[in-house]
């Protein structure tokens, strides 16, 4: 193929990946997050597939079979940990504006310099093999994709003399235009999400089209390849573990690869920096190890498929994956899959470089600086430049070394083996993080000599024998080892020659590391600050709600000193603004020269945003003269911050009941006057009758007999509505005050009955109705107050002697008992209630301040006596009624003993 | 006064007995009486009758005093027509809110029929 049309190709992919950075970013800005999602974040985490992945993971099978798989098992095994883990470093890393893995460390072991510098060397020296190998990756492909020659390896006929240099040089180009565009560390490169993830899509894709193409098109199935494969005696020993280092491999190699998953640079900057949700990670636990099980599927037909295809010629199996279409001379997919892994490599750069630069330019430029009196004097011109040039060297440093390392070293080896030693140097970190998690005791002095003598082992293990064979250093030293000292051969130290290089490399390292790391913390003590950074970083979940609001310094600083310390990277307006928006949240006063220790202790944590917590530390006191806070102070400012919130959400409690008492006090205090307003107006209406009438009578004594009378009928009439009115308030006001007690007696129900309808008779007789009583009762002594009983029938009788119109009006009055209940109901053909008033109709004065529904007159208290009357005896009231058809009143009361 | 006829008065109340006192003093003070049981006859009255004097409840179901006294004064034709309000409602902000409808007088219950037949006789004479 043309070397043109892949350049082409690859350019246009490249265009393609920064217009999504570019868009995304932009619509950030905005204030739009889009593709702010779970799945974007579980896509960026399948980063951890890299070019590795897509071409060496083919070729590890083809030579070690089910091998390949332990660096997925890994990392799906530790997935669903994350929750736990990752969670509690994200939440850390927000608090404490944490932005890369060596100020992660470094912030917990006292914000210590040395201490951050070491591990960014430590992980540059690590990395660098990892991403020299995606420079190789990227240029082996784009070799052979130009120059399919399977009978020869590709040699120097090319447009280029050297790939990996021209890879290298656009890379580095590529990475500083698209990851200094903002100096914080801690602005998350959302476009850059937006892009990996594109990236871990493209990539996916590539690998599914050609593991299908391959299965499928070329074979007839999974079954037919393993069919046939299984005919080479050879190819079945991939499928057995190997008798001595086998199983140790794979056990030692998922824990490996379940570290490295979480603690690789570029890992930690997705997965923590990067994170916008914690919510996220819930979906991330079971997509990314989806993605890479999806990723793996076809990694043994593909590989089994090259073997077959290519046997007896020498062709490297890392690049079957490229191969196999080149051969099937399906040039489209050659192409689909060189993008693919361009994808996988250019995402890991993109990532690693990011953040390996960070910690270049804030844990090496920036102290560095900060010793000598170069800061001071460009104090005024904005570190920012300073901060992104930095950077931007670091990218082109990181990457030129990558490349010298692949061309003096990577070249010799397999792509799988090159990543498993920068596993091996990363999970170094592992002791000090996890550690320093969850064991408030462990301290700088033995994370540093931990740290140091792991990276010791690995160098003197893995990367000093990986040198022998580009003869930097002579193979007798790895044979012999050194001086002819055979207990002391990189590759069976002590005489342990049962693991593989990177199992036993791991194995030293990792033990070694870990026992110094817990014997020199217990041995050795901990400064004030590396305290206080334990118990913050260890009980994360108690203190982060008051970080921002707690002193966790104390000294003399002055306000305008503050100011111009952020602007040296912000600006003059941003800080301003910063220092402000804080000031409000907090209720400080800006005005004072004196800086609030809460202002001193946000400016830190922005500035450690920016050039990583040790460094924001040590600029910090430049300016400040700060005083040492003890653990026990410490202690004393949070528990207090923490009381203090835990008191204010008491007070607000409290406020908040004393509100709602105060609400029903004064609903039942307009309740109260509503009644007594009502109980005033219904208590004049009569009086002005009788008022008025008794005027006229004494003012016209000529007013003729007949007309007299029936004046002076009027006065008797509404005086006894007058009285009735006064004893029924009186009544309720005994009910409501709870003072009305009941008379209770047994008494025979029949012969109440009797007396109610006897004493209404007249009423109905009069009105032409008529009235029918049912008692159908297998017991008819009931404990109860006889008065009250009958009161309330009665009311309801008379009720529904007013609502009942002649000729067809009827009444009925049912007793019944059912168990536990005495059951009595008053039934009428009347005009029936709606049921908007159903309920309604119970209360006092309901037809008084319902006027539409006024009519005909009552006192409007008769419905609610009866309900307290039956209330008190513990029965219920309630009315079953429809417009138009008539009501029944229905009331209980329970059987008492007596 | 320009009519020739008897001078018309409407009162309004949904208490009979109340309406019966109303219509006793209006009669004998020689004025032609409106009775009015609820709010919709009291309007049906306004419309038809324009009388020159309105006795007005406020409670009332249907259309209350208010209504009715705000139709009245906002009505040309009846721009001569007088209202007094006759109410059990007896707050200070009860009398302002009735003024506040362009009412001429507002008189509480119970009232002094003599006091009501003076300010009536006074109302009707003052132009």
């Amino acid at each position: 193929m043309s070397s043109w049309i892949v350049i082409l190709a690859s350019v246009i992919y490249l265009v393609l990946l920064f217009f999504i950075a570019y868009y995304v970013e932009g619509k950030k800005i905005a204030g739009k997050r889009i593709f702010n999602n779970p799945y974007i974040y579980a896509l960026s985490l399948a980063v951890y597939c890299t070019a590795w992945t897509f071409y060496g993971s083919v070729g590890k099978a083809s030579k070690d079979g089910f091998d390949f798989l332990a660096v997925y098992i890994g990392p799906t095994l530790v997935a669903p940990i994350w929750i736990i883990i990752l969670r509690k470093i994200i939440r850390i890393c927000k608090t404490q504006r944490i932005t890369t893995i060596a100020d992660f460390i470094s912030s917990r072991y006292g914000k210590n310099i040395s201490l951050a510098s070491i591990i960014t060397v430590l992980c540059f020296l690590g990395v660098i093999p990892y991403i020299s190998l995606q420079l190789k990756a990227i240029a082996e492909s784009f070799d052979i994709i130009i120059n399919p020659d399977f009978k020869q390896k590709s040699s120097s006929y090319l447009l280029f003399s050297d790939t990996a240099l021209i890879v290298a040089i656009f890379m580095a180009a590529f990475t500083v235009l698209f990851g200094t565009r903002r100096v914080e560390s801690n602005e998350q490169h959302s476009g850059m999400v937006a892009a990996v993830a594109f990236e871990s899509i493209i990539k996916l894709l590539a690998f599914l089209s050609v593991g299908f193409y391959v299965t499928w098109v070329m074979f007839d199935g999974f079954g037919d390849i393993f069919t046939r494969a299984s005919n080479f005696v050879s190819y079945q020993k991939l499928f057995t573990v190997k008798p001595v280092s086998g199983y140790s491999d794979w056990f030692w190699v998922s824990i490996l690869s379940g570290i490295a998953a979480t603690l690789l640079p570029r890992q930690f900057q997705v997965g923590v920096v990067e994170n916008t949700d914690e919510n996220h990670l819930k979906k991330a636990i079971w997509l990314f190890p989806l993605y890479l099980l999806l990723i793996n599927i076809f990694v043994l037909p593909i590989a089994f498929s090259g073997q077959m295809l290519f046997e007896g010629l020498s062709v490297n199996a890392d690049y079957f994956v490229l191969d196999i279409p080149l051969l099937a001379n399906n040039k489209l997919l050659a192409l689909v899959v060189f993008i693919g892994g361009f994808a996988a490599a250019t995402s890991m750069i993109i990532v690693e470089t990011i953040a390996l630069s960070t910690m270049f330019s804030n844990h090496l430029v920036i102290p560095a600086l900060l010793g000598t009196d170069y800061l001071k004097q460009y104090h005024q011109i904005g570190l920012s430049k300073i901060l992104l040039n930095s950077r931007r060297i670091g990218m082109i440093l990181i990457l030129g070394t990558a490349y010298g390392y692949y061309h003096y070293i990577s070249k010799y080896y397999s792509l799988v083996s090159i990543g498993l030693i920068s596993f091996v140097s990363v999970a170094q970190l592992a002791p000090s993080i996890f550690g320093g998690l969850y064991w408030k005791k462990g301290n700088k002095t033995g994370a540093i000599s931990g740290l140091i003598a792991g990276f010791v082992i690995w160098f003197y293990t893995l990367v000093l024998p990986s040198l022998t064979s580009s003869n930097i250093l002579s193979v007798d030293f790895v044979l012999y080892g050194p001086f002819g000292i055979e207990w002391l051969k990189p590759n069976a130290l002590l005489g342990m020659t049962e693991f593989s290089p990177i199992v036993h490399s791991m194995f030293f390292s990792l033990i070694i590391n870990l026992g110094l790391y817990v014997t020199v913390s217990l041995w050795t003590k901990q400064s004030a600050t590396e305290q206080n950074q334990a118990e913050i970083f260890v009980d994360i979940f108690k203190y982060e709600k008051i970080m921002d609001t707690t002193a966790t310094w104390k000294g003399v600083a002055s306000i305008p000193d503050m100011q111009s310390l952020l602007a040296n990277f912000l600006g003059e307006q941003r800080s301003k603004t910063a220092i402000q928006n804080f000031a409000t949240r907090n209720n400080l006063d800006l005005n004072q020269n004196k800086a609030d220790p809460k202002l001193v202790a946000y400016v830190e944590r922005v500035l450690a945003g920016i050039i990583g917590s040790a460094s924001a530390r040590v600029m910090l006191g430049s300016v400040v003269k700060e005083e040492e806070i003890k653990l026990a102070e410490l202690m004393d400012i949070l528990k207090e911050s923490q009381q203090l919130m835990l008191l204010n959400r008491e007070l607000k409690k409290a406020k908040e009941q004393l509100e709602d008492a105060n609400f029903i006090l004064k609903e039942i205090d307009e309740l109260k006057d509503d009644f007594l307003a009502t109980v005033t107006h219904e208590l004049r209406t009569p009086i002005t009758s009788i008022r008025a009438f008794s005027e006229i009578l004494y003012d016209n004594p000529e007013i003729e007999l007949e007309e007299r009378q029936q004046y002076l009928q009027i006065i008797n009439k509404e005086t006894d509505r007058l009285s009735r009115l006064i004893s029924q308030v009186l009544d309720l006001e005994k009910y409501d005050s709870g003072k009305q007690k009941l008379n209770l007696n047994k008494e025979n129900i029949v012969e109440i009955m009797k007396e109610c309808t006897d004493s209404i008779l007249q009423l109905v007789k009069d009105k032409g109705i008529s009235l029918q009583t049912k008692i159908d009762l297998n017991e008819t002594e009931f404990l109860i107050d006889k008065d009250k009983v009958m009161q309330v029938v009665i009311n309801l009788l008379s009720n529904a002697v007013k609502f009942t119109e002649p000729p067809n009006g009827l009444i009925e009055l049912r007793v019944i008992n059912t168990g536990e209940f005495l059951e009595i109901s008053v039934n009428d053909n009347g005009k029936g209630i709606s049921h908007e008033y159903q309920q309604l109709i119970f209360e006092k004065f309901f037809q008084a301040r319902n006027q539409t529904v006024r009519k005909p007159k009552g006192s409007g208290l008769g419905l609610a006596i009866c309900k307290k009357i039956v209330e008190l005896h513990g029965g219920e009231i309630r009315v079953l009624s429809e417009s138009g058809k008539g009501a029944t009143f229905v009331f209980t009361i329970p059987k008492l003993k007596a | 006064m320009t009519k020739v006829d008897k001078i018309r008065i409407l009162v309004a109340d949904d208490e009979p007995n109340i309406l019966l006192s109303l219509e006793f003093l209006m009669r004998k003070s020689g004025y032609e009486v409106f009775i009015a049981r609820n709010g919709t006859e009291a309007m049906e009255i306004v419309k038809t009758q324009k009388p020159d004097l309105a006795v007005l409840d406020i409670m009332m179901p249907d259309i209350d005093g208010y209504q009715i006294c705000d139709y009245i004064k906002k009505s040309k034709e009846l721009a001569a027509c007088k209202v007094i309000f006759l109410s059990a409602k007896s707050k200070e902000s009860d009398i302002q809110k009735g003024m506040s409808f362009g009412a001429d007088f507002y008189m509480t219950k119970p009232y002094s029929t003599r006091a009501l037949m003076l300010k009536v006789n006074d109302l009707l004479t003052a132009e």
